[in-house]
């Protein structure tokens, strides 16, 4: 096992400053809805049945409106990068089912836990975020470097 | 204003997921990856991210308010039990072997990728299985 750095793909200042977005969307989304920047809470919650839907349905399907409006002007642009998506289909899929599953059954996944409950020094949010980092890292060890 | 103010936020995310390379599955997989060709990058992500969110949240909580006097719809900060660290694991592990969470999953949707319709598919439908099937399943165990 060794740790090399790959400098010629480190890209610190563009990850800064789309970190820097995601900060300034979440704090508009609490500011303006009074709610947590949580995709998979988001998401989950379109799937679910709602007592109230205009208030339940709205600002979700605005917020990922929003997202694929940034994603229609990025292609207009030519702003994405090129997708480098290596995983097959079965990986997919299988990959798919285990992101859905375990972040509605961990309340969150990167946005809510490790941009907003992280932002709020949450405690949960923070042993979420360590697991599913450590999780993340041992999996790509196995996955990629042992298999 | 509000809903306008939603919409923005939900571009400012797409944009920033764009920028910072969190919407490259591969990039992703580097960074996860430590043993391989180690790219950090996305560590500044989380760098650039929380500060901002620590400052505008502290503001917002301090008035228990949102701009247009509403109420904030806080999740609790200390609550464990099981759930949080058996899902976040098995998030680790699908994130890992894919390079997708699912913020980056609706930019990629977005592109209209094959492969991400596929995942994103697999991921409602894990959704839907830990909300609708194993939540109704606890529920009437427990009565």
């Amino acid at each position: 096992m060794s740790l090399i750095i790959n400098w010629n793909d480190f890209t610190p200042i563009s990850a800064l400053i789309g970190g820097a977005l995601i900060g300034i969307s979440s704090v508009v989304l609490l500011a303006a809805r009074g709610r947590i920047l949580g995709i998979s809470g988001i998401v989950g919650s379109l799937l679910q049945r709602a007592n109230t839907p205009p208030d339940h349905y709205l600002w979700r399907i605005l917020f990922i409106c929003g997202i694929l409006l940034a994603t229609v002007i990025g292609n207009i642009f030519n702003l994405i990068p090129k997708l480098d998506i290596r995983s097959d289909y079965s990986t997919l899929i299988v990959g798919g089912l285990l992101v859905g599953f375990g972040t509605r059954m961990g309340s969150g996944c990167t946005s809510g836990h490790a941009v907003c409950g992280l932002g709020r020094l949450s405690p949960r949010s923070l042993l979420a975020t360590i697991t599913f980092m450590a999780s993340g890292f041992l999996t790509a060890y196995v996955f990629y470097q042992l298999m | 204003m509000k809903n306008l103010l939603t919409l923005f936020a939900g571009l400012t995310f797409g944009f920033g997921l764009i920028i910072s390379g969190m919407s490259n599955p591969n990039k992703v997989i580097n960074f996860l990856d430590i043993t391989g060709n180690w790219d950090p990058s996305l560590a500044l992500v989380m760098l650039g991210a929380i500060p901002l969110a620590f400052l505008g949240f502290r503001w917002i909580e301090t008035s228990h308010k949102t701009i247009f006097n509403e109420e904030l719809h806080l999740p609790g900060k200390a609550h464990f039990n099981p759930s949080l660290l058996i899902g976040s694991l098995l998030f680790g592990v699908g994130w890992a072997i894919t390079g997708f969470c699912p913020g980056p999953a609706l930019v990629a949707l977005g592109t209209g990728s094959v492969k991400a319709i596929f995942f994103v598919a697999a991921m409602l439908v894990g959704m839907l299985v830990h909300d609708r099937i194993l939540k109704r399943v606890m529920k009437s165990n427990k009565s």
